[in-house]
This record gives C-alpha cells, sequence and structure tokens, in this order.
C-alpha cells in the first residue's frame, strides 16, 4: 500500500495539470464574429493587474471605439500556446497578438503554417514576413522609477523582486539600478528573482516574503517586475508600511499612499495600434521598438502617488526623461549583451 | 570551512529568518495535522492540497464579499469539511480506492475555484483584494511591550512569537491539543486502534464508520484553517493555484515525521525554515561554496523525504490498515 501511495504522490503533479487545463478550457465562450482580432494571454492571466491587463485594456479600448468584437483566450499551460493561436488562425482571425515572450516559439511555427495572417508579439523577436515584434524599452522605464525609487529611500536601501529569472526581467533590474546610482552611487539595491518557471509569475505568497525579507535588510523602496505575485510585494509593503513601484499598468491605485509610482509599458496601445493597423491596412510587419521617445514606456504620476512625490523628484525625473530622450544619457539594454555593469 | 558554517549560522539564527521559518510553515503544519488525523484513522488522504485550495477560495470570496475575516474562515472550514466529507463518503461508505478519490477531489479544487473566481469577480479567478477588516492582522501579545527592553528575551518574545496573525497561535496551539486527542482522550485511542486494526474496534462493539468520518471531519476543519490562512492571512486575496504544491509538502512532512503529531511540527519547521532559508540566500555567495542555487534548497524538503521513505535515516511506517476499506464480516 505504502509504495502505491508514494507513487501516486508522483502522478499526482502531472493529473493537477491536465485538471487545471480542462477548467481553462471550460471558461471560454464562444462567439461568432470571425475576422476579428485576437489575442492571446501570457500565463498570469488577463486580470494580473499588470502585463496582461494593460493588454486586455488596450483591446477592451479598440472595441469600445470601433465597435469591433475581438477573442481571446487565457492558457493555463504552455502546450496550449500553439493550440489557441492556431485556433484563432484557423478561424480566420487577424491579427493574432500573443502577449510575451513565451509565445516566441508558437508564433513561430503558427505563423509559418498560416502566412496571409498577422501576427503580433509583445516582448520577443519572430523573424518572419507576417510577423510584427513588439519590443518596449523597459530599461529606460525602470531607469526613471530608480531615479524615484533612490530619492523617497531614506534608509538608503532600495530592493527589486522579479518575476522569473530571465534576461527580460534582468533587463528592467539593470535599467532600475542604473537609474538609482546616477542619484547616489552609495545607495544598495537588493535584487531577488521568484523563481525559474512559469510559477513564478503567479505566487504572490513568495512575493510577499521576498519583499518581507528585503525590507528586514532595510530597504524601504519596493520595485517589483513579478507579474501576479508582485501584488504580493506591493501588499507586503503597504502592509509594512514601506513603498512599493508597480509595473506595466499603472498600479498606484492598490494601495494609495503606500505606492510610490509605477513603470508603465504601454502594451494597450501597442495593442490597440495593432488592431488599427491591420483593419486599416496599414500593417507592417518587422520590429518595433517602444521607448521614453515613442511613449511606449513612462511613469505614473496621478492622484494616488502625487503627495509622495516632491517637487524635487519631480524635477530630477523629467530631467532623466530628456537626457534619454535626447540621448545624452544612455541606458544599458541588459539583452543587448547579456550583462550588466553596474 | 569556518567561513561558510558562521555564514550559514549568520542566515539561520536570524530573528528575522526565524520570523518567515514560522509564517511559512503554519499552512504545512495545519495541513499536516489535517493529514495525520485522517490516515491515523486509515483513511489517506492525497486530497489535502484540494481541500486546501477550496478553503482558501472560500476564505478570499466570503471575506471579500462579506469583509469580515472571521466569516471568511467560517466558508472556508465549511467547505473543506464538506469535501472531506465527500472523500469520506468514497473511501467510507463506498469502499472506494481512497487515492483516486483524493485525485478527484485535487482535480475538482483547482477548476472549481478558477472557474467560480471568474464567473463571479472577473478577475482571472481572483478574488477582490481584501482590505485590513477582512484579513487576520498581527496580534501583539500582552506583554511585547513591557519586555521589549529586556536582552534577548525581550527580542524574541517581541519578534518571533509576537506579532503573528492569529491562525499562526492557533496551528502551534493545535500540536499540543492533537498530541492530547490522540494520546490521552477515548476518542484518540479508538482513532488510532481504528488506523491499525479496524476488525478489532468493530469487535468491541465501536462503529468503525462513525470513528473514521469523525477524522475526516477533524481532517476538514484542519484544511480549511490552512486554506484561510493561505488566503486571507498571509495575502490579501486568492489567487488561482495559490497553495503551489504545499499540500503535498505538508504529506512529505507528515511522512517525515512518522505519522506523529510534534514531530510533524518540527518537520514542517524545517521545511518552513529551508523554504525561508532560500529567500534570503538569493544571489548571496556563500564563503567557499559560492552562490547555492535556491532550486537545492527547494527540492530538499522532497529529497529528505525519499531517503527517508529508501530508510536511510529510519523508517517511516504508515498505518497498517492505510488505504483499505472495511469491510464488515458477516458469517
Amino acid at each position: 500500500m505504502m509504495e502505491v501511495y508514494v507513487k501516486t504522490i508522483a502522478r499526482l503533479m502531472g493529473a493537477v495539470a491536465v485538471a487545471a487545463m480542462m477548467s481553462g478550457g471550460a471558461i471560454q465562450a464562444a462567439s461568432a464574429a470571425d475576422a476579428a482580432p485576437a489575442v492571446v494571454y501570457d500565463l498570469g492571466g488577463k486580470f494580473d493587474k499588470s502585463f496582461n491587463e494593460s493588454a486586455y485594456m488596450g483591446a477592451e479600448k479598440y472595441k469600445k471605439d470601433t465597435g469591433t468584437e475581438y477573442r481571446d483566450f487565457e492558457i493555463q499551460n504552455d502546450s496550449q500556446r500553439e493550440q489557441g493561436l492556431r485556433n484563432f488562425a484557423r478561424r480566420g482571425m487577424s491579427p493574432i497578438i500573443g502577449i510575451g515572450f513565451s509565445y516566441e516559439q508558437a508564433i513561430e511555427k503558427v505563423a509559418k503554417e498560416f502566412p496571409d495572417t498577422h501576427f503580433a508579439i509583445v516582448d520577443s523577436v519572430v523573424d518572419l514576413p507576417n510577423v510584427r515584434s513588439i519590443l518596449f524599452k523597459e530599461h529606460e522605464g525602470s531607469y526613471l522609477v530608480g531615479v524615484l525609487a533612490a530619492m523617497a529611500s531614506k534608509t538608503g536601501k532600495v530592493g527589486f523582486v522579479g518575476g522569473m529569472d530571465i534576461p527580460l526581467i534582468r533587463k528592467f533590474a539593470c535599467g532600475y539600478v542604473q537609474g538609482v546610482k546616477s542619484v547616489s552611487p552609495d545607495i544598495d539595491v537588493i535584487q531577488n528573482m521568484t523563481g525559474t518557471t512559469g510559477a513564478a509569475w503567479n505566487d504572490p505568497v513568495k512575493g510577499s516574503e521576498l519583499a518581507k525579507a528585503q525590507f528586514d535588510k532595510g530597504v524601504d523602496v519596493v520595485y517589483h517586475a513579478a507579474g501576479g505575485t508582485g501584488i504580493g510585494v506591493l501588499q507586503a509593503a503597504a502592509d509594512a508600511g514601506k513603498l512599493g513601484i508597480g509595473v506595466d499598468s499603472n498600479q498606484n491605485s492598490l494601495h494609495p499612499g503606500n505606492m510610490l509610482t509605477s513603470m508603465v509599458k504601454s502594451v494597450d496601445v501597442a495593442v490597440y495600434k495593432a488592431f488599427d493597423d491591420s483593419a486599416k491596412g496599414n500593417w507592417s510587419a518587422g520590429i518595433q521598438s517602444l521607448g521614453l521617445k515613442e511613449g511606449g514606456v513612462d511613469w505614473a504620476y496621478d492622484d494616488d502617488n502625487k503627495e509622495l512625490i516632491t517637487d524635487d523628484m519631480k524635477a530630477a525625473v523629467e530631467k532623466a526623461k530628456q537626457d534619454i530622450i535626447s540621448g545624452k544619457v544612455e541606458v544599458h539594454d541588459y539583452m543587448s549583451d547579456n550583462s550588466c555593469p553596474m | 570551512m569556518l567561513d561558510f558554517l558562521s555564514a550559514i549560522f549568520a542566515i539561520i539564527f536570524n530573528l528575522s529568518t526565524l520570523d518567515a521559518a514560522v509564517r511559512l510553515s503554519t499552512p504545512l503544519l495545519l495541513a499536516a495535522l489535517a493529514g495525520l488525523f485522517s490516515e491515523r484513522s486509515g483513511i489517506f488522504d492525497i486530497g489535502l492540497e484540494g481541500k486546501m485550495l477550496a478553503a482558501a477560495f472560500a476564505a478570499g470570496a466570503a471575506a471579500g464579499v462579506t469583509g469580515s475575516a472571521w466569516l471568511g474562515l467560517a466558508a472556508g472550514v465549511v467547505i473543506s469539511i464538506a469535501l472531506a466529507l465527500v472523500h469520506g463518503f468514497a473511501s467510507i461508505t463506498a469502499r472506494g480506492n481512497q487515492i483516486v478519490s483524493g485525485v478527484a477531489i485535487n482535480f475538482f479544487a483547482a477548476g472549481l475555484t478558477v472557474l467560480l473566481g471568474q464567473a463571479w469577480f472577473h478577475q482571472g479567478g481572483r478574488t477582490p483584494q481584501l482590505g485590513p477588516g477582512a484579513r487576520f492582522g498581527e496580534v501583539d501579545l500582552p506583554g511585547a511591550d513591557v519586555l521589549k527592553d529586556v536582552p534577548v528575551i525581550g527580542d524574541i518574545y517581541n519578534h518571533l512569537v509576537s506579532g503573528h496573525n492569529i491562525l499562526v497561535y492557533a496551528a502551534f496551539l493545535a500540536v499540543p491539543f492533537s498530541w492530547w486527542v490522540l494520546y490521552r482522550t477515548r476518542f484518540g485511542l479508538r482513532l488510532r486502534a481504528v488506523g491499525e486494526n479496524p476488525a478489532a474496534v468493530d469487535t468491541a462493539g465501536i462503529s468503525v464508520a462513525w470513528l473514521r468520518y469523525r477524522a475526516v471531519i477533524c481532517t476538514g476543519i484542519l484544511c480549511g484553517l490552512a486554506g484561510t490562512y493561505l488566503s486571507i492571512a498571509q495575502s490579501a486575496g486568492f489567487n488561482r493555484d495559490m497553495t503551489a504544491g504545499r499540500g503535498f509538502i505538508a504529506l512529505a512532512a507528515l511522512i517525515f515525521a512518522k505519522w506523529k503529531p510534534v514531530p510533524a511540527m518540527f518537520a514542517c519547521l524545517l521545511f518552513g525554515m529551508l523554504d525561508a532559508v532560500a529567500i534570503r540566500l538569493q544571489g548571496q555567495a556563500i564563503p567557499g561554496v559560492g552562490v547555492v542555487p535556491v532550486q537545492f534548497f527547494q527540492a530538499l524538503p522532497y529529497i529528505l523525504t525519499v531517503i527517508l521513505l529508501a530508510g536511510f535515516i529510519g523508517k517511516a511506517i504508515p498505518p497498517k490498515a492505510g488505504g483499505v476499506a472495511y469491510v464488515k464480516e458477516r458469517t
């Protein structure tokens, strides 16, 4: 009996994954509109209050503005990426946007099978004539919030919590460190990554523990680039009376008074534009790199955080922004050489 | 070597690490004790994970809607007991395969929580973010202020003992309580007997089924507490698949502890400690070794359990009648 019991524990892990897959498929309601645009979200889910939600907002705005219905799909595991894309392509939908770098291989494969369909991928590059690759210069936006974090910190220590340990997230971290050090080279940046698998985007308990560990080391401002895990990071910051910095969407409203700012990545604008371009016949494939100059990234300033941002801070961050746009300050892109000089 | 040891000790014997270990081991401890009651009565329960997940969801949803942490707790416990009774019905009354039933509960919880969460709250299976009143906040124990200035003891009392939420205290108080119930009450004696030799218990004129049902209800209550802790005490809302395998780690802890309550507490503390150390060691070089991959610490609970099962550090013998449905002799 014991042997069976132990074997079963091992088997269960697989079984749970299958269960999750089945449950996810059931949620999607069918809508009839064909030749409509489509979005496929990453593992964090449509409402991660962050990256995917931003894409969702763009699609919703397009729907509101033009009355065009769109289809979307939330995957429950990696094997569904290709299925989701192929399913939409087979129904004749176009453009189909894959949110997240993890779609790289799936889009590369499916886009070859449907050469007349428009595809777009956010955060990665797929070099095919019918694929638009949308990249953001996250390092530039992260630099700006790094400047703010350094100026807001009283302890001289700031933190960073990343999701999955990949070059893209290192890129956020590297830009952030550079921004912090531009204010004062003496300020320490403590960095943590949540994990090395997709689950690292969806573990708020771990996120809050990582943040608490950083607070114990004296950190008083923490920046996350961790999707759903980041909700735990920001919650821990709010509970401890520290400051959190949001990412991707404007997350300032999550904990007004404890949110210094957010590094906004305009995935919504990119999604909207891709839908619009395809509908109006302005579609272009190739790489689109959106930085501060193009309005692809920015820092968030609104009613929720204006009390935390002093005039000095505002002036400094606006100056940094102008310097980056004019090319006076160059922020190192981690992904250009897979290393961070800081 | 000395550098290495002192670096490790500095991380482990640090109040904040110990504090985090307590927080991280609490859900494991509650789930392990839950498993203890069920398995000691002869009902293997692989569905701890599912019950925790369902309870976490119910607690998050109820607390989100009503704004009361206590109603959240009640909802979590009720759902967990309901699932425990389903498992009980399948394995005691219907005499089905206990492993299959447990797996079914895990499937059921993983799917249903996301489905209902999406239907009710439209946040991708997440429940609404909870305000302070809808969560179990940190409790300062009496005397924490007074003792604050006493060296060592004051620090330990103030940081490590005081300042946790109420479910943490409930979990650690449940350890001696479980021990007392199992080893010092008539119910406990019979519960252990029914897990070893149900026929003997039956011969004594005690209902095997009713005893086992009571055991799975205990399991339901404790699993409910574990799930509630995850969603409305440790974090502020339910998240899809938020148990993240903790139900299975708890099972590993239970086996590691050879189905005994006090060793189960130490096993859970050890596993919680490994987690806390992994978080603090990340990216930090240890003198003489370099940077240890955090995955090493994350895998340690499982490695230790496998080593134990292989017989290297003792022998884990499960309750004899575990996993076998009891059929009354009729001749």
